[in-house]
């Protein structure tokens, strides 16, 4: 559990960045926490020539609100968001602060970096969760300059994106609050990845806890750990349903029903299949009642 | 002789903090990875990637030239046939054929099987040096089903089959009890493949002395003494030497310390470069290296009368032994059917075990080998024949416990090499206490309160046997030197447990001096060099009793010389806090500092042909062991929406005989606890369908943290001393892991109200999750 041998260079700016990872081609990684990238190069599943170390970069730890959504920084620490109390972020964005919880464990947060684990793309990964369930937008920095993609175009499967290997994630941008929102997930262990997560949002077109008859606008259900990406629910069959406890039950059998989970030592897809169930509502139910 | 010196009080008996705290606590402890010597030399071991296959051959060169590499050694390197022995020897069983080469010649068995070692000046080096060498494996089917593999067209993993024993133990007319019984109840449980995995890996480091062809060897622990006279045998030395350090350890519980194949090619490798060679495991090759344990299939039942009365009962196990008999040869599988019984009352009994050799890890000890496995089985086993009996699980219990009046009671069995002869105690009363305790603390409201609001609680109770104090002897060396210092030399190792603490006790205790002015050097062969280790939870019962006896000798000869320069009669002296004085004369006193110094050669109290120093060695010998017993209980939430089970209150009651620190026994039993509750619930080393290890890191490999164990509620009894060795000690290491299986089964059982079996260990949520759909097994 000693890392092949590797370079490595620490950069000062986004632009010297870009410059050094030009220079050093794909064998290059970026390191920006190295809270799963450090263990997997332990592991030796991880042989990058050089890691370029972006911590020290000044000005990338943010988190920003105005009129058109959050903008967090790409080096913002994961306890950084957890710890946020700006009623102007919490507006709108709490479930940010809630879910950023649920990352590992205290040491992983004081490290981990929101960028960082969105260039990881681990599926079943909180950020990458939050990013395809709020529509967010990726900002790269490469060598003809800045670019925006949206989520959607930039996970392609386990661990990888459609990043080049000379572009640095700067920012994620949410561009729409989500304020009925909630992730949850289930792990025998506090702190493990999330053997199934689950993050919702339903959009009941006021704030607080659904009036008797109302009825939910439209419900997003978006699942990790039961592919290569995180999966989208279709739920366009709960718009216009109660927002009550039998809406969200129904979600949980309609995530269930639309996924194909592997195998593996946590168990058989029919688990999966049953735990995604039981998320999603409890998920949808924690969502309905945020403030 | 006899004197007049009295005990003083406080010494054994009180919770004093750990010796061993301030240097472990400041960082000051010393690891066998600690250690360095100029010219160190690093080791990696080349293990085997397949499950099973033919090793056509080794390709070294690329390895050999790579920068820093000193040199790379396979099975064709070092002397022919090295195997490495058993070190327990029972029920006469032949385990030549399946002992584990030190270097993989021919066949890979298990995927970490270590077949080559990389040299070099560094530990990176090393490591890069290793992903060089080429094997060339012809690969064979794993085989990975141990009751499989026992059948007749298995795949074999050796000639002679893949199975290393078969044998029966029992007594009486078992078939009988079966045919007149009014109710039989049988069940099938298995139980996980999970281990020690102590959160230090192994370390090794041995040093060379050319001018003296003495080996130091840092970082053996457990069985220092056999270590080092095993390793003198196969390298063909004498064993002076060899000198095993005392250092400190990361936890043990059973797998560290036994002899690897490391611990031979490590002090080889350092006599031929002739240089110092460091070996560190890294938590990857540990979880593949070290000893497994567990992995069992029960097919177990009990023939009962009306009332509920156990008539007869018989157990038929397959135990995966992994690829592989190590040092431990059968003992676990051995003491899994001579401790089923446990504390009940059992007029006839069968156990037969199959030890089954598979493409895994080979499997040892680890605390409570046996008993947690059996333990759960027969728990299990009860609460479903109480079910079907309609009693309660408390009143079968009960009903079946051996009374008081009916020990000691001799079973016509034998384990590691001593008859099974229950000493003495009160079952059913630590029973009705350990109830009393929980009601107290509330787990029966506790049980009521979330049932009531809707939850899936269930509370699990499980009585156990366990047994400690393994001969056949122990020896211990006190000495006193000038400064008053009383040093105590034994021959258990240090492993977390706080055996220098306990042994200090014992010593200050039967010396009259203070534990402050004690020091324990455990597991230093130069120093003891007839130590037996620690293991089997004999030290504070063996190591303790030899202290005890040594110490005491040492008293002995201090009222003595005391009695010279006082000019008093040795009758008449008090022994107390290192000052020895005339009875009703304070004054008139000396320290043991000035009877120490009395002692040196030419001092006018020695007499013509007495030796000089303040010293004794002692032995304390026994022929059997000494069996604790007690009760678990525990409150789980089941989650039948994940299968998650949620351990809310956990109690362990246990009779300890005498409790010379009860903190640390009370720490033990905490510490056995949650072990316990990995193994039950967490813990397993999985394998795919080809042999290929699945849980290889601490994310695939589920040890419990603080957030899984609740707080561990601990009753220690001291109403049955133990009448084998004289300070009434029974053992207290693995009395807190012993029942856990058990008890979490039941409570789970419970929370799910099945009427079967819970079927098999760990509970993982998956398995929960389908039982709650489901329901149990018969």
């Amino acid at each position: 559990m000693k890392p092949a041998p590797f370079s490595y260079y620490r950069t000062r700016s986004v632009p010297e960045t870009v410059a050094r990872l030009a220079e050093l081609g794909d064998g290059a990684k970026i390191l920006a926490g190295g809270q799963s990238l450090v263990p997997m190069m332990n592991f030796r599943l991880a042989r990058p020539d050089a890691l370029v170390d972006v911590t020290r970069i000044p000005g990338l730890e943010y988190l920003r609100a105005g009129p058109d959504g959050l903008r967090i920084g790409a080096l913002t620490r994961h306890r950084t968001v957890e710890l946020c109390r700006d009623p102007v972020v919490l507006d709108g964005f709490g479930l940010l602060p809630r879910a950023a919880r649920w990352i590992g464990h205290y040491p992983i947060r004081a490290r981990g970096t929101f960028g960082g684990s969105i260039a990881h793309a681990d599926p079943a990964a909180e950020w990458c969760l939050l990013a395809v369930l709020l529509e967010a937008n990726v900002v790269l920095a490469g060598p003809a300059g800045a670019r925006t993609v949206p989520v959607s175009d930039f996970f392609e499967g386990f661990y990888t994106t459609t990043a080049e290997p000379d572009e640095m994630i700067t920012e994620l941008h949410f561009p729409r609050a989500a304020r009925h929102a909630a992730l949850t997930e289930f792990a025998q262990r506090q702190g493990d990845f999330a053997v199934v997560a689950a993050a919702v949002s339903v959009d009941l077109g006021v704030a607080g806890p659904p009036r008797p008859g109302a009825a939910c606008r439209s419900v997003r259900v978006v699942l990790g750990g039961v592919g290569p990406l995180p999966f989208v629910v279709d739920t366009g069959a709960l718009g216009g349903q109660p927002a009550a406890a039998a809406t969200w039950r129904a979600a949980g059998e309609l995530a269930a029903a639309q996924i194909d989970p592997p195998a593996d030592g946590h168990g058989g897809p029919a688990y999966r299949r049953r735990l995604a169930a039981t998320l999603v509502e409890r998920a949808l139910t924690e969502a309905a009642a945020a403030p | 002789m006899t004197t007049g010196t009295s005990i003083p009080r406080g010494a054994i008996g009180a919770s004093m903090a750990r010796k061993e705290d301030p240097r472990l606590l400041r960082g000051r402890g010393r690891f066998g990875g600690d250690f360095a010597r100029p010219g160190q030399l690093w080791a990696r071991l080349v293990r085997s990637p397949v499950a099973h296959g033919r090793l056509r051959s080794i390709g070294t060169d690329d390895a050999a030239r790579a920068d820093g590499v000193v040199t790379v050694v396979t099975a064709a390197s070092l002397p022919p046939g090295l195997a490495i022995p058993v070190r327990l020897q029972v029920q006469d069983a032949d385990l030549r054929d399946y002992l584990q080469p030190v270097l993989a010649a021919d066949t890979v068995r298990y995927v970490g099987e270590p077949v080559a070692v990389v040299v070099a000046g560094d530990p990176y080096a090393a490591e890069d040096a290793a992903e060089l060498v080429d094997l060339d494996i012809d690969e064979a089917p794993a085989v990975l089903d141990a009751a499989a593999a026992a059948g007749p067209d298995a795949p074999r993993l050796f000639p002679g089959g893949n199975v290393a024993a078969d044998f029966t133990l029992g007594y009486g007319d078992v078939a009988g009890a079966f045919a007149r019984a009014d109710r039989i109840v049988e069940i099938a449980v298995e139980i996980g493949r999970h281990g020690a995995v102590p959160l230090e890996p192994r370390a090794l480091l041995a040093d060379p002395d050319p001018a003296t062809g003495r080996l130091s060897i840092f970082g053996m622990t457990k069985v220092p003494v056999f270590n080092r006279d095993l390793l003198a045998t196969l390298l063909g030395m004498d064993e002076t030497l060899i000198h095993v350090h005392a250092v400190d350890a990361g936890g043990g519980f059973g797998a560290r310390g036994e002899f690897y194949p490391e611990d031979f090619l490590v002090p080889w490798l350092a006599r031929t470069l002739r240089r110092p060679v460091m070996w560190v495991e890294d938590r990857g090759e540990h979880l593949v290296a070290v000893n497994h344990s567990r992995q069992q299939v029960h097919q177990i039942a009990a023939a009962f009368d009306t009332s509920g009365r156990i008539l007869g009962l018989r157990d038929d196990v397959v135990h995966d032994n992994g690829a592989y008999c190590r040092t431990h040869g059968i003992i676990v599988p051995e003491l899994t059917v001579a401790m089923l019984p446990g504390p009940y009352r059992v007029p006839a009994y069968r156990g037969r075990v199959r030890v089954v050799l598979t493409s895994k890890t080979p499997c040892g000890t680890y605390r409570a080998p046996g008993r947690f496995e059996g333990s759960t089985a027969r728990e299990q086993l009860l609460d479903v024949a109480a079910h079907q009996l309609k009693i309660s699980r408390n009143e079968i219990r009960s009903r079946n416990l051996l009374r008081a009046d009916e020990l000691p009671c001799q079973r016509s069995m034998s384990t590691l090499g001593t008859d099974v002869v229950l000493d003495a105690g009160d079952y059913p009363a630590l029973l009705a206490a350990a109830q009393a305790e929980a009601d107290r603390l509330g787990y029966p409201d506790e049980v009521e309160r979330g049932r009531r609001a809707g939850r899936l609680r269930g509370l699990g109770v499980a009585a156990f046997l366990e047994k400690s104090g393994l001969g056949p002897q122990e020896t211990a060396d006190v000495v006193v030197s000038r400064t008053g210092a009383v040093h105590v030399f034994s021959g258990g190792t240090s492993l977390g447990q706080g055996i220098e603490t306990v042994l200090a006790q014992i010593a200050a205790d039967a010396l009259g001096a203070d534990p402050d002015q004690v020091s324990v050097v455990n597991g230093d062969t130069d120093r003891q060099p007839f130590g037996g280790g620690s293991w089997a939870s004999r030290s504070t019962v063996v190591a303790g009793s030899a202290v005890h006896a040594a110490a005491g000798a040492v008293r002995d000869r201090a009222a003595e010389i005391a009695a010279r320069m006082l000019e008093a009669d040795p009758g008449d002296l008090v022994s107390e806090h290192g000052r020895i004085s005339v009875r009703g004369d304070p004054g008139a006193a000396v320290t043991l500092a000035e009877v120490a110094r009395a002692t040196a050669p030419a001092s006018p109290y020695l007499r013509p042909g007495e030796p000089a120093g303040l010293s004794a060695r002692r032995r304390f010998e026994v022929a059997h062991m000494t069996y604790p017993y007690g009760v678990h209980l525990a409150v789980v939430d089941v989650d039948p929406g994940t299968g998650g089970v949620q351990v809310l209150r956990y109690l362990v009651a246990y009779e300890v005989g005498r409790a010379v620190n009860p903190a640390l026994v009370a720490g033990q039993l905490r510490g056995g606890a949650a072990q316990g509750i990995g193994g039950a619930l967490l813990e397993e080393f999985c394998y795919d369908e080809n042999g290929q290890p699945q849980s290889a890191t601490f994310m695939d490999y589920r040890m419990p943290t603080a957030a899984e164990v609740p707080p561990i509620d601990v009753l220690i009894t001291q109403d049955s001393p133990a009448p084998g060795n004289p300070l009434g000690v029974r053992g207290a290491g693995e009395g807190g892991v012993s029942a856990a299986g058990a008890v979490l089964a039941s409570a789970v059982r419970d929370a799910l109200g099945l009427a079967g079996s819970v079927g098999r260990l760990p509970l993982t949520p998956a398995r929960v999750q389908e039982l709650a759909t489901n329901g149990g097994g018969r």
